[in-house]
C-alpha cells in the first residue's frame, strides 16, 4: 500500500509552518504509523531533504511522548491507544493523511510535529505528590486501602501525561490530566493529609499556564490513550470547591522548642 | 590498569550493610548544601536518588534528554517489583530472596551488593506505597502478590501490567515536590555529552540542549549516572527508541571501566519480528507463563498448520518436559535459548518461523475466559492491536528480544566507579544480577540503589572532597570536553557522507544479533569484531547528518548515539569471545554440556545446558578504554569470592 501525507513542517516556535504533501514509500500494513514516518524520513534524508521533525520514544503505548493529530484525531482513528500502537491496516491503499502536532497555546511547537508540553511538570511541581521523605514510610500493608479505591485510583494514576485531552479539547483544558493525578492521590488514604492543598495548588498552576476550562463536551475522554473516565473531573471539581470553602491553610508562627 | 577495589565491607554477609552504615562517615547537615550532586537520568534510580539526595540536604541538579523525567523507560516495566516481604507466609525471607538473587544470575554477581539489595527491598515497597502506588490489593486491603520470573514464593508487587509506570510515578512525584521546593534544579531536553575529569575525579559533565543545540559546562562534587542499559546497541529490542549508552560510553572513555559488557538478557516472550521496517520489540509480560503454556508443533511438517488442528499427542510443551519443576516458569535465560533450540530445529511457527506458540486453551478452559481477561486483559488487547489476532481463540505467537543488560560500568560496593566522584545506578551499572536478571528484580535494583544505597553511600566520597572545592568551568578539562563534544557534532553536520545514522544502526543490529545474540562462538565473535571494526571505519566518514546543529534535530541526537553504540558492540563482542564458559545470558556454543558428560548421565543437567568454568571465569571483567577506539580495550579482573553461597551447577529440571 502507499498513502499521502499532508505534515506539518514548522522550523521552530517563531516561524509560520505550513502543510507539505509526501507520497510514501510502498508500505506493509503491519507497520506502525511511526514505523510508516521512519520510512518516509529514510527516503526524504536519502534525497538530501531534512526529515519530519515528531517526538517518540517507548513506542508501546506508555511513556507518553508520541502525540500526532492524525486526520484531526490526536492519537489517530482508534479509541484507547497512542499513536505509536496505531497501525497502517488502518488506513487503505490511496488514502490521503494530515498529520499535525498537538496544538495548544501552552505547547508551543518546538519543530514540526512536536511540541513542548513542559507546563504538565510544572503543574506536577506545584502539588503532584504526596509528602513523605524517603525512610519515613511505615509498613507497607499498616495503610490499608479498600481494592475498589485502589482500582479506580489505579484507573486514573494510569494517566502518560501525553496532553491529548488537550490537544482534543476546543478550549485546550488540562482539566482531565490535572484530575488523573488529583483522583489518583485523593483517593489513597496516604494522600488525604494533603487532598485540598494539593488541588488547589495544581488548579492554579494549570489556570496559570494557561489552559483553558472545561465545557464538558468529553472530547478528551474520547481521544485519551488510556480512556481515563471525565468523572474524575467532577472529583476534582468537588475537590476544589471543598478546598475553596475551607480557605488557605492558616500560617502557623515558628520558633524553636527550647 | 584500573585500579579495582570493590570496598566490600568486612563482617558476616548479613550485617555487612548495617556495620558500613555505622563505619561510613557522615556529612555535618550544615555543609551538605555546600556539596552539589549532578545526576544524570530520572528513571527509577536517577528520580529515586535526586528526590532522596535534594531532601538530605545536598544541592541536586538532575539531567534528562526527554522533554519530562516521567519518559524514562523505566516506566515500560510491566510485570512487578520483588520484595522479601513474606507477606503470602509462605517461606520468603531475606536469605531467600539473596539466595534466588545469586542463583539466578549464575554465581556471577557480587554477593554483598545482592545481600543488600535484598534486605533494602522491604524498605521500597513501604516506601512507594506510602508515596500512594496503587498497587493491587486483596479485599481486606491489604497488598497483593504473584509468583513472578522463576520463583516458587509469591513476592512480587504489582500495579496491573503497568508496576513499572506507577513506579516511575512515584519516583517522579518524589522528584516534583524537591524540584517544587527548589530543591532539585531540573534539566529537560538535556543530553550529556562528555563526562569532566578533573585531576582523576569525575567533576562535571558537557550538555547539549536539544531544543535550542546550546552545549553547556556543568560542574558538580560528584556526578552520579542513572542512565540506563544498552540494548540497543541490538537495534530492535524492547527498549525505547531513545535508550543510549552515550552517558555510559563516554564516562567509560573518561577512564571508567566497563564491566561484563556481554551480559544481556534476552527476553522469552515477545511479539516476533514481522518486517525489515520494524523499530521495536513489544515485550509481553512474563506473567503471561503462569497461566500460558508454551509448545511448538513435534514434527516440522506441522509447522504450517493452524495450531488448533495439531493434536495434543502432536505438540512438544518443550519447557515442560526439559525443566519439570519449574516448566513454563524457567528462568529467561533457560526459556530464550530453547525457544532458539527449537525454531533451529525448524520447529518454529509463523510466517519466519522465528516463533512459539503461547497457548491460553487449557487455562480458559480450567479458569474461565473471563478469568483469564482479568489477569491478563490488558495484555491481549496489546497483542491484537500489534498482530491483528484474537489470542482468547489462538495461540499467541512469541519469540525472545534484547530486553536488558546486566553488564554495565563498574561499581564498587558504593556504586562509585574505579573514577572517583563518579556514582553510577540501576542498569547501567554492573553490579546485582550477575550474568542473568530473574524478572521483577529490574525494577528493585533501580530503587534499592536510588532511594537507600547512593543517598548513604555517597558520603563516604563527599567526605573526602572538601566543601566548595568543585573546581570552575572555565577549567581546561571543561574547555577540553566541550571542544570534543563541539568537533563530533561539526565533523557530522558537515560530512560528506552518504547514509544516515539510523541505516548504520540497522547494520550494527544485524550483526550484534548474528555474531553476539543468543548462542556466540569464538569463530562468530571474531567476525563480529572484524566487521563492526569495519563499521566502525565507514560511519567516521560516510555518516550523513541533515539539518543544523543550533536547534531541534533528531538526526544529529542519533549521530552520537549510534556512533557509541558501534563502538560498545565491539567491546561486547571482545568480552564474550575472552569469555570462555557459558553463564546465564552468555552462552558459547563450545561451553555446554553433552551427552558424555557426567553430570547429565547423572541427570543433573540436561545436554545443551550451560556449563559454567567458575574455576577459570569467576571474575568480573571490567574493560578499560586504551585510548582510542581502534586500540584493544585493558582486561581488568576483579575475582568472585562467594562467603555465604556455594556456586554450583544451575539447575532448574
Amino acid at each position: 500500500m502507499k498513502v499521502t501525507l499532508k505534515v506539518w513542517r514548522q522550523k521552530n516556535a517563531t516561524s509560520a509552518g505550513e502543510l507539505k504533501t509526501y507520497t510514501s514509500p510502498e508500505l506493509n500494513e503491519n507497520m506502525s504509523f511511526l514505523e510508516m514516518l521512519d520510512v518516509v524520513n529514510e527516503e526524504l534524508a536519502n534525497k538530501g531533504e531534512e526529515p519530519i521533525a515528531f517526538d517518540h520514544d517507548c513506542r508501546e503505548g506508555i511513556c507518553g511522548t508520541c502525540s500526532l493529530v492524525i486526520d484531526g484525531k490526536p492519537h489517530g482513528p482508534h479509541h484507547g491507544v497512542a499513536t505509536c500502537q496505531t497501525y497502517m491496516r488502518s488506513f487503505k491503499d490511496g488514502d490521503e493523511i494530515i498529520v499535525e502536532p498537538w496544538r495548544a497555546k501552552p505547547f508551543p511547537i518546538i519543530k514540526d510535529l512536536v511540541c513542548d508540553r513542559k507546563a504538565f511538570d510544572r503543574i506536577q511541581h506545584a502539588g503532584g505528590f504526596i509528602s513523605v521523605r524517603t525512610g519515613a514510610a511505615p509498613d507497607a500493608n499498616s495503610i490499608p486501602v479498600p481494592k475498589e479505591d485502589a482500582d479506580l485510583a489505579m484507573d486514573a494514576a494510569q494517566c502518560i501525561g501525553c496532553g491529548a485531552c488537550v490537544a482534543a479539547c476546543k478550549n485546550a483544558s488540562a482539566m482531565l490530566f490535572v484530575a488523573a493525578k488529583v483522583s489518583h492521590l485523593g483517593l489513597m488514604p496516604q494522600g488525604q493529609p494533603e487532598r485540598y492543598r494539593r488541588v488547589r495548588a495544581m488548579v492554579n498552576q494549570m489556570d496559570e499556564e494557561g489552559f483553558g476550562n472545561c465545557t464538558v463536551t468529553g472530547s478528551c475522554e474520547a481521544a485519551c490513550p488510556k480512556s481515563i473516565s471525565i468523572d474524575f473531573i467532577a472529583r476534582m471539581n468537588r475537590d476544589y470547591g471543598v478546598a475553596l470553602l475551607k480557605g488557605e491553610p492558616k500560617k502557623v508562627a515558628g520558633g524553636g522548642a527550647g | 590498569m584500573a585500579t579495582l577495589n570493590s570496598n566490600i565491607p568486612p563482617g558476616p554477609l548479613a550485617s555487612k550493610w548495617e556495620n558500613h552504615k555505622f563505619s561510613s562517615k557522615l556529612i555535618n547537615p550544615a555543609n551538605k548544601r555546600k556539596y552539589k550532586v549532578i545526576v544524570v537520568g530520572a528513571g527509577l534510580a536517577g528520580a529515586s536518588a535526586s528526590a532522596t539526595l535534594a531532601e538530605l540536604g545536598y544541592e541536586v541538579h538532575n539531567f534528562v534528554f526527554h522533554d519530562s523525567p516521567r519518559r524514562a523507560h523505566s516506566v515500560a516495566a510491566q510485570g512487578g517489583i520483588n520484595a522479601a516481604k513474606n507477606y503470602q507466609n509462605d517461606g520468603d525471607s531475606v536469605h531467600r530472596l539473596f539466595y534466588d538473587t545469586i542463583k539466578g544470575g549464575d554465581y556471577r554477581a557480587r554477593e554483598s551488593n545482592v545481600h543488600r539489595l535484598a534486605e533494602v527491598s522491604v524498605n521500597i515497597i513501604d516506601q512507594c506505597a506510602a508515596q500512594g502506588v496503587p498497587f493491587a490489593r486483596e479485599y481486606g486491603g491489604l497488598l497483593d502478590n504473584r509468583s513472578f520470573g522463576g520463583a516458587q514464593v509469591s513476592r512480587t508487587f504489582y500495579a496491573r501490567g503497568q508496576t513499572g509506570q506507577q513506579l516511575l510515578l512515584g519516583a517522579y512525584s518524589a522528584l516534583n515536590k524537591m524540584i517544587g521546593a527548589g530543591a532539585v534544579k531540573s534539566y529537560t531536553h538535556s543530553e550529556m555529552l562528555d563526562l569532566v575529569v578533573v585531576g582523576g575525579h569525575a567533576k562535571g559533565i558537557i550538555v547539549r540542549n536539544l531544543q535550542t543545540g546550546e552545549i553547556t559546562r556543568h560542574s558538580a562534587d560528584a556526578v552520579v549516572l542513572a542512565t540506563g542499559g544498552y540494548g540497543n546497541v541490538y537495534n530492535l529490542s524492547t527498549y525505547a527508541r531513545g535508550s543510549n549508552v552515550t552517558a555510559s560510553w563516554r564516562a567509560y572513555k573518561r577512564g571508567a571501566t566497563f564491566g561484563n559488557p556481554c551480559y544481556t538478557q534476552i527476553h522469552p516472550t515477545c511479539i516476533p519480528v514481522s518486517g525489515d521496517y520494524q523499530s521495536k520489540l513489544t515485550l509481553m509480560s512474563e506473567s503471561l507463563r503462569n497461566d500460558g503454556r508454551i509448545w511448538v508443533p513435534k514434527k516440522k511438517e506441522d509447522c504450517g498448520k493452524n495450531p488448533a488442528d495439531i493434536g495434543e499427542g502432536d505438540r512438544d510443551y518443550y519447557l515442560e518436559r526439559m525443566y519439570s519443576a519449574f516448566g513454563n516458569l524457567a528462568p529467561r535465560d533457560i526459556a530464550s535459548r530453547a525457544a532458539k533450540y527449537v525454531c533451529d530445529e525448524g520447529r518454529g511457527v509463523g510466517p519466519t518461523g522465528l516463533g512459539v506458540y503461547l497457548d491460553f486453551s487449557e487455562s480458559i478452559r480450567r479458569l474461565g475466559e473471563d478469568k483469564v481477561r482479568e489477569r491478563y486483559g490488558n495484555l491481549f488487547a496489546m497483542y491484537h492491536e500489534i498482530t491483528n489476532e484474537d489470542a482468547y481463540k489462538t495461540p499467541m505467537r512469541i519469540y525472545p528480544a534484547v530486553h536488558y543488560t546486566m553488564g554495565g560500568l563498574w561499581v564498587d560496593y558504593n556504586l562509585m566507579s574505579n573514577l572517583p566522584g563518579l556514582f553510577v545506578l540501576g542498569e547501567a551499572n554492573f553490579s546485582d544480577h550477575g550474568a542473568n536478571r530473574l524478572g521483577a528484580s529490574a525494577l528493585m535494583q533501580g530503587l534499592s540503589d536510588g532511594y537507600f544505597v547512593l543517598p548513604s553511600t555517597i558520603a563516604t566520597y563527599l567526605a573526602t572532597v572538601k566543601a566548595g572545592s568543585r573546581p570552575a568551568t572555565d577549567k581546561g578539562e571543561f574547555k577540553e570536553a566541550e571542544d570534543n563534544v563541539r568537533g563530533f557534532i561539526q565533523r557530522v553536520t558537515t560530512s560528506s557522507g552518504k547514509r544516515t545514522p539510523d541505516s548504520f544502526h540497522k547494520q550494527l543490529g544485524k550483526l550484534m544479533w548474528e555474531y553476539c545474540g543468543m548462542a556466540r562462538t569464538a569463530a562468530g565473535l571474531q567476525k563480529g569484531i572484524q566487521l563492526i571494526g569495519d563499521l566502525r571505519e565507514e560511519y567516521r566518514t560516510n555518516v550523513k547528518v541533515l539539518g543544523e546543529a543550533g536547534g531541534w534535530n533528531q538526526g544529529l541526537e542519533k549521530a552520537a548515539r549510534v556512533a557509541d553504540f558501534i563502538e560498545l558492540g565491539e567491546l561486547m563482542c571482545r568480552d564474550a569471545l575472552m569469555r570462555e564458559e557459558s553463564c546465564g545470558g552468555h552462552f558459547r556454543e563450545e561451553y555446554q554440556y553433552t551427552a558424555a558428560d557426567p553430570e547429565v548421565q547423572q541427570g543433573i543437567v540436561n545436554a545443551g545446558d550451560v556449563k559454567r568454568r567458575d574455576d577459570q571465569f569467576a571474575f568480573v571483567a571490567a574493560w578499560e578504554y586504551a585510548g582510542a577506539p581502534d586500540k584493544a580495550p585493558i582486561l581488568n579482573k576483579e575475582p568472585l569470592v562467594y562467603e555465604e553461597v556455594k556456586m554450583s551447577t544451575r539447575s532448574y529440571k
